[in-house]
């Protein structure tokens, strides 16, 4: 078998939008998934088969379509969702991963893991309900990882008879509630995700709603200007140094570019060593480019010979992140068997560097339905968030996580356990 | 990769985030391995692993958990693959652990259960601390569930109610000696990327993924073909028809589909329009029970 012939790549147009789940249990989200994979064609016929002989087996009015994302055994006893399940569609237009979380509160690390890398949040109520603690925290959470489009699904319209008061009433709740959050694009939309009311296509029984249906709000939301191409921070990952006798003298740092646009003949510092250098190349299997930016994993090679190792960062000699051994940071708790108490040690891992750090002082722990911030607060526990100083052995270089996804986040480590137990969000580093 | 607007497309930003897995790992760990089977998941790892150190070569060895159930053009495949690359190859062999009593061949002649005592076995014996797999989480349900780095304790297990949560890219590769992490830098791709990035990187396969006569029995429903592993029974009838794979396992449980798609063009056309998973029509040992890809995946199976 010889290689393939080239073919024009039409896959060139096609970007990727990641989003995730969110809301109460019963709200929908399974569904809602089943119907956006189902209308989209994505749905396979044997996964729909078994799906509907494991519905019949067990006696369910109609087919669960829940069952296509509760995949564990545990799930499925217990017809919760207990973790993050991933799944895959695509229109001419995008590819789309979705994070499909749990809406159960005793799993919110798990909702929190799925909406850290997402462009996009769908939060959903139920229309008969309104909104609900979960809904709120959640909508929290979103704001708190800075996931940059939110997208209210205000379901099961079809149990209200399609009463415009009612979703009026829940929207106006949730926006006012949103205001008090850092929510940068808010979107609400009436469905029935049952029976895929302007889900696919516009819905002649919202005549009062002018809005787009969901698949066309997630096909065009607009997220190419979400990353930061402004601030050149690359985090040295792995130095490329070649024994080989045809390769000689090759030294190149490889990484994900965190945020900017690197090109050759750029002037740049190396922290936390402070010397500068320029760039000499930007290099990938497939030869030397013009540019790097986000999310590209390239090699840089400098021109002057300077020791950098794993955990170093690039950046311009102008615009530096702050070496900071003191951070502020709100801290997701994950841990269920030991709380985060003042005094406490962990490992930290931020970008490409692993520290250690200890916990100097808890602010407050934040009550995410009212936001209020409880300031007598002495440890939090799993899935409580709260505002933590913390001192590092090394300087991180960290950013603001509003202004640096990559930058601004980190991750606590328990030493024994290894588990994390943790997850950061930077506020204030210096 | 560049543009002035800066876009990337989703094929490049998949390839982007599985060069970052791969290069954590080997910054991070010890003795990391890939598990290579000679199938297209894998075979796209290693083009990735590839780009991931260029101008160096692939910092770690492979590893093939051989069920002895091979199909002849994988194997050619592998060695030659590995030959090119300048890979060290360890195979495990499921054949080896049989003979000499570690393992006992189940009555029914199929051994991708007892892959996984091997696979342990081996992982012990060399020490890796990693093992890369070309698992995604679009092939099943359970897989749906599992993180980029997935932790397994000394007993190579997973346990999927207890998993470490994975934030942005900041994967956890912590581990007490014996313990290990299973790692999938092919998590987000679906069937349809794999072959997508086939195409655009002119990848050779073996040749049993293109459309190709065999001759073949009809059981539950698939094509398997007839070959030392698998007898036709009694009443089954062997026909020829013209057929490709779309994965390749234990030949005695890995089913063909009928098709006439024999370039990666009409390939790819042709896992687009399909209404039926890979596993779903090619994979006897899915459909032991409900749960049990979970089931082995929980003994230690990648």
């Amino acid at each position: 078998m010889t290689a393939p012939a080239p073919v024009a790549d039409d896959s060139r147009t096609v970007d990727l939008l990641r989003f995730a789940t969110a809301g109460s249990v019963d709200d929908g989200k399974s569904t809602l998934i089943g119907r956006l994979l189902y209308d989209t064609k994505s749905l396979f016929t044997d996964q729909l088969a078994a799906v509907e002989a494991v519905s019949a087996a067990r006696g369910d009015e109609y087919t669960n379509l829940a069952l296509l994302t509760d995949g564990l055994r545990a799930e499925r006893e217990q017809g919760i969702t207990i973790d993050v399940a991933y799944r895959y569609f695509s229109t001419p237009r995008r590819k789309f991963i979705i994070a499909d979380t749990p809406g159960h509160i005793q799993y919110t690390r798990n909702m929190v893991t799925g909406a850290s890398t997402a462009d996009l949040a769908l939060i959903l109520v139920d229309a008969r309900k309104g909104l609900v603690e979960q809904s709120r925290r959640h909508a929290f959470l979103c704001s708190l990882l800075r996931v940059p489009h939110l997208v209210l699904c205000v379901n099961k319209m079809d149990l209200v008879d399609w009463d415009q008061a009612v979703y009026d009433r829940i929207a106006d709740e949730f926006t006012s509630f949103a205001a008090k959050l850092d929510a940068p694009d808010l979107s609400v939309i009436p469905i029935s995700a049952l029976h895929g009311d302007n889900i696919v296509t516009r819905s002649e029984k919202t005549p009062w709603y002018d809005g787009p249906s969901l698949l066309h709000h997630l096909e065009r939301v607009h997220i190419a200007s979400d990353r930061n191409l402004v601030d050149v921070r690359f985090p040295v990952q792995y130095v490329i140094r070649p024994q080989s006798t045809t390769v000689t003298d090759y030294r190149g740092y490889a990484g994900q570019v965190a945020s900017g646009v690197l090109k050759p003949g750029d002037d740049v510092m190396v922290l936390p060593s402070g010397l500068t250098s320029k760039i000499a190349s930007i290099d990938t299997a497939d030869g030397p480019i013009a540019q790097a930016f986000p999310p590209m994993s390239v090699t840089v090679r400098l021109e002057d010979e300077i020791d950098i190792s794993r955990g170093d960062m690039i950046c311009r000699p102008h615009n530096q992140p702050s070496p900071a051994q003191d951070i502020e940071a709100m801290i997701c708790w994950m841990d269920e068997s030991r709380p985060l108490t003042v005094g406490g040690k962990y490992t930290i891992k931020h970008t490409t560097r692993t520290a250690r750090a200890v916990v100097r002082g808890l602010q407050y722990q934040i009550d995410v339905n009212t936001l209020h911030r409880n300031e007598g607060a002495t440890e939090l526990r799993l899935n409580e968030i709260g505002r933590v100083r913390l001192r590092t052995t090394v300087p991180l270089l960290a950013d603001e996580y509003r202004r640096n996804r990559t930058t601004g986040g980190f991750i606590l480590i328990d030493e024994t356990t290894n588990r994390t137990v943790g997850a950061g969000i930077i506020r204030e580093a210096s | 990769m560049t543009s002035p607007t800066y876009r990337v497309s989703h094929l490049d930003a998949l390839e982007a985030e599985s060069i970052f897995v791969m290069r954590e790992v080997v910054a991070e760990f010890e003795r990391p391995a890939l598990l290579f089977s000679g199938g297209k998941d894998s075979i796209v790892m290693l083009r990735l692993a590839e780009k991931a150190f260029a101008p160096a070569r692939i910092p770690f060895p492979v590893m093939h958990v051989d069920t002895g159930h091979n199909f002849p053009e994988v194997l050619a495949y592998r060695d030659r693959r590995v030959a090119q690359l300048g890979l060290n190859l360890v195979v495990a062999s499921v054949q080896e652990a049989i003979d000499s009593g570690t393992v006992r061949e189940p009555a029914d002649g199929t051994r991708n259960r007892i892959q996984t005592p091997v696979l342990l076995a081996a992982q012990e014996k060399y020490r890796f601390d990693a093992l890369f797999g070309g698992a995604r989480r679009d092939e099943e349900k359970a897989r749906a569930k599992e993180r980029v780095f997935s932790f397994r304790d000394d007993f190579g297990q997973w346990d999927p109610k207890n998993q470490r949560p994975e934030l942005w890219s900041l994967y956890n590769g912590r581990h007490q000696p014996g313990e290990s992490i299973r790692v999938f830098p092919l998590s987000n791709w679906t069937e349809l990327d794999i072959w997508r990035y086939i195409e655009r990187e002119r990848i050779e396969l073996p040749s049993i993924y293109y459309a190709h006569d065999r001759d073949v029995v009809v059981r539950d429903g698939m094509l398997y073909a007839v070959n030392e592993y698998l007898r036709a029974r009694e009443g089954e009838e062997i026909v020829t028809k013209r057929v490709r794979y779309r994965t390749v396992g234990d030949a005695s449980l890995t089913a063909a589909v009928e098709s006439d798609a024999d370039t990666v063009q009409k390939v790819i056309a042709e896992v687009a329009a399909t209404r039926l998973t890979e596993r779903g029509a090619t994979r006897g040992d899915d459909r032991v029970s409900e749960a049990s890809m979970e089931d082995r995946k929980r003994e230690g199976y990648f």
